[in-house]
């Protein structure tokens, strides 16, 4: 006789899977199951900020070859455990076969898209600049550094590797909140535990990525007013919330983004780069 | 350990207790200490406190006057008045201009630098002495190290003891060399750092902090910074207790500075609630206390800053030295 033994989920943060330091959990349906999701406080999202700070500037160091590279296995590792993540969908949110595979495919797509942009951004939005005197001047995007984003309530497993694929291939660390909805019944937190996985498997730098499970009302003031998150893609329907955040994100200048869904791709990727301009003397 | 007899230069003996530590307790009491909370309205009050023992610190090859001149700034005055302005606007009359940290801490050659950028004022000017950080040359040496940086403008010697010798257990050698360093100092304001990562064992921690006491340093320090270990919670509390026990035998206050790898505000804290659980509230005054530290300034400017404004503070919005 085999004892079957049940996934717990927990947070992803630095590589790591805590459970919240709160202690709160909220009882959920996961798959055939219940599951304890834990309800992130904003002493885990400091966590997870200190941890996306620390690991930013490693990755945005990586070369973008080697990031792409990175993404890529993402992919992979999401193609790797198609079956898991179809189950759940099945279970949890009641898709179809077809539908599950058209989400996954489109997750899986994201990641290898991304991947492919990483090496190609400086020369599609980069410049070398005429001037006047006898200097070489180049402008590049470079990563801005930790990015927020705040997920919707309507979950769709591509928009959100879309999401975190676009902040990560410019070069950023990633704080990702999977909001609870309505008292867990929404998608995202379904997700979390094999997303995780995936991308802690991938070779992505512990950090790069953090993903939390939390109420959009208790944590978004504190993503707005946190002076280390430079910026944030704020993909909830909650319009309010969005307001609030604007309004506390003007003192540290943060830039906030919510883009629609026919944002091209390359905006995208942009919306969390800054462009800088460097000056080498000719011939020195 | 057992109770050792040393002789004390110019008549006399006495005895260093070898009291031995209860290894298990040490570590779950000292782990006891990161599991507090501590409540906003002592926060603040504990980060003003943590930043006034701070011994400000570059001990690198690297050291240059200007490097020294631009911590001796940040030791003045950690934080620019406007930018202090601007975090406690309409509650200037809560939060007053912060102080200075207590000293700064810097190899010999750098103590002029310091003694010139530190004039008028009444921070420390600590130098680390006695062939530091191995302590490997004769004592001759040592003691015109000392000399001279005292002559240099040092207020306070930071010295480390003989570990060859004590290691060897040759503890005469190394009771003769602090006696004699004391001498060489007169009043300036003498640290033994006892390199607390090479001494093995919390029994040897113990027995060479009241050696080090009773051979009249006026501080024990943890550690250099330069060893793989440097100061933990479970070393500090060996020494804080000694401290406290050698203050019930003899009526004598020694002052305690952990150093090395305290680098959060909330160390800082823990290490402090160590101290007034351990030696009570009259340990708690720069005299008394310090951290030799260099990055944990800034986290404290930190910690004030999410304090005052409510808001989590990014660490690049406070100079780096």
């Amino acid at each position: 006789m085999s004892v079957k033994v049940f996934k717990t989920v927990k947070l992803f943060i630095g590589g790591a899977f805590p459970r919240t330091e709160s202690g709160r959990v909220v009882a959920v349906k996961l798959g055939a199951n219940e599951a304890n999701l834990c309800v992130a406080s904003r002493k885990d999202l400091r966590q997870a900020v200190e941890a996306a700070e620390a690991a930013a500037g490693g990755w945005a160091k990586a070369s973008a070859y080697n990031r792409g590279q990175i993404l890529y296995r993402a992919a992979e590792m999401i193609e790797g455990r198609r079956p898991e993540f179809a189950q759940l969908f099945a279970d949890t949110l009641g898709w179809d076969a077809a539908r599950a595979n058209r989400e996954i495919d489109a997750g899986i797509d994201a990641f290898v898209y991304y991947a492919g942009f990483t090496d190609k951004l400086s020369q599609v939005r980069g410049a070398v600049n005429p001037v006047a005197s006898r200097h070489h001047v180049f402008t590049t995007p470079e990563p801005v550094g930790v990015v927020g984003l705040i997920l919707p309530d309507a979950f769709s497993f591509g928009a959100m590797c879309d999401d975190l694929a676009s902040i990560l291939a410019g070069g950023n660390s990633v704080v990702a909140l999977l909001p609870l909805g309505d008292g867990g019944k929404g998608g995202c937190p379904a997700v979390l535990a094999p997303l995780a996985e995936c991308l802690a498997t991938s070779d992505l730098p512990g950090g790069v990525v953090n993903l939390l499970t939390g109420e959009l009302a208790e944590l978004a003031p504190w993503f707005g007013s946190h002076m280390e998150i430079r910026a944030l893609s704020y993909r909830h329907e909650d319009r309010a919330t969005l307001a609030l955040i604007q309004k506390a994100g003007v003192e540290n200048m943060k830039r906030v983004v919510a883009y629609g869904a026919d944002t091209p791709p390359l905006k995208r990727i942009t919306s969390f780069m800054e462009y800088k301009t460097a000056w080498h003397p000719v011939g020195a | 350990m057992r109770d050792v007899k040393l002789r004390i230069p110019g008549g006399g003996t006495t005895v260093i207790p070898g009291t031995p530590v209860d290894q298990v307790g040490i570590e779950e009491r000292a782990a006891h200490f990161a599991t507090r909370s501590i409540k906003k309205g002592s926060k603040f009050d504990a980060l003003t406190l943590a930043l006034q023992m701070v011994d400000l610190t570059t001990l690198e090859g690297a050291d240059t006057p200007g490097k020294v001149r631009q911590m001796c700034g940040k030791a003045r005055q950690p934080i620019s008045p406007a930018q202090w302005a601007e975090i406690t606007s309409g509650k200037e009359a809560e939060y007053p201009m912060i102080p200075s940290v207590a000293a700064v801490c810097v190899y010999p050659k750098q103590v002029p630098v310091a003694a010139e950028a530190l004039k008028g004022t009444n921070i420390e000017i600590a130098a680390v002495s006695t062939a530091f950080p191995s302590g490997q040359l004769p004592r001759d040496l040592k003691l015109k190290d000392v000399k001279r940086t005292i002559e240099l403008g040092a207020t306070e010697i930071d010295m480390v003891i003989d570990r060859d010798a004590f290691l060897r257990g040759d503890y005469q050698t190394v009771f003769d060399e602090i006696v004699a360093v004391k001498d060489v100092c007169g009043h300036t304001h003498l640290k033994v750092i006892l390199e607390t990562g090479e001494l093995q064992t919390y029994d040897k921690i113990r027995f060479a902090s009241w050696l080090a006491m009773e051979a009249g340093g006026d501080f024990i320090k943890t550690s250099t910074g330069k060893a793989a270990v440097n100061a933990t919670p479970g070393n500090t509390l060996v020494m804080l207790q000694a401290i406290a026990d050698y203050h019930a035998e003899t009526g004598k206050m020694i002052g305690m500075k952990p150093a090395g790898g305290i680098r959060t505000a909330k160390q800082a804290i823990q290490y402090l609630c160590m101290v007034r659980e351990t030696l009570g509230a009259s340990w708690l005054t720069p005299d008394l206390f310090r951290f030799g530290a260099s990055v944990l300034l800034n986290d404290i400017l930190r910690q004030m800053y999410k304090q005052i404004t409510g808001r989590y503070a990014d660490r690049r919005a406070f100079s780096l030295d």
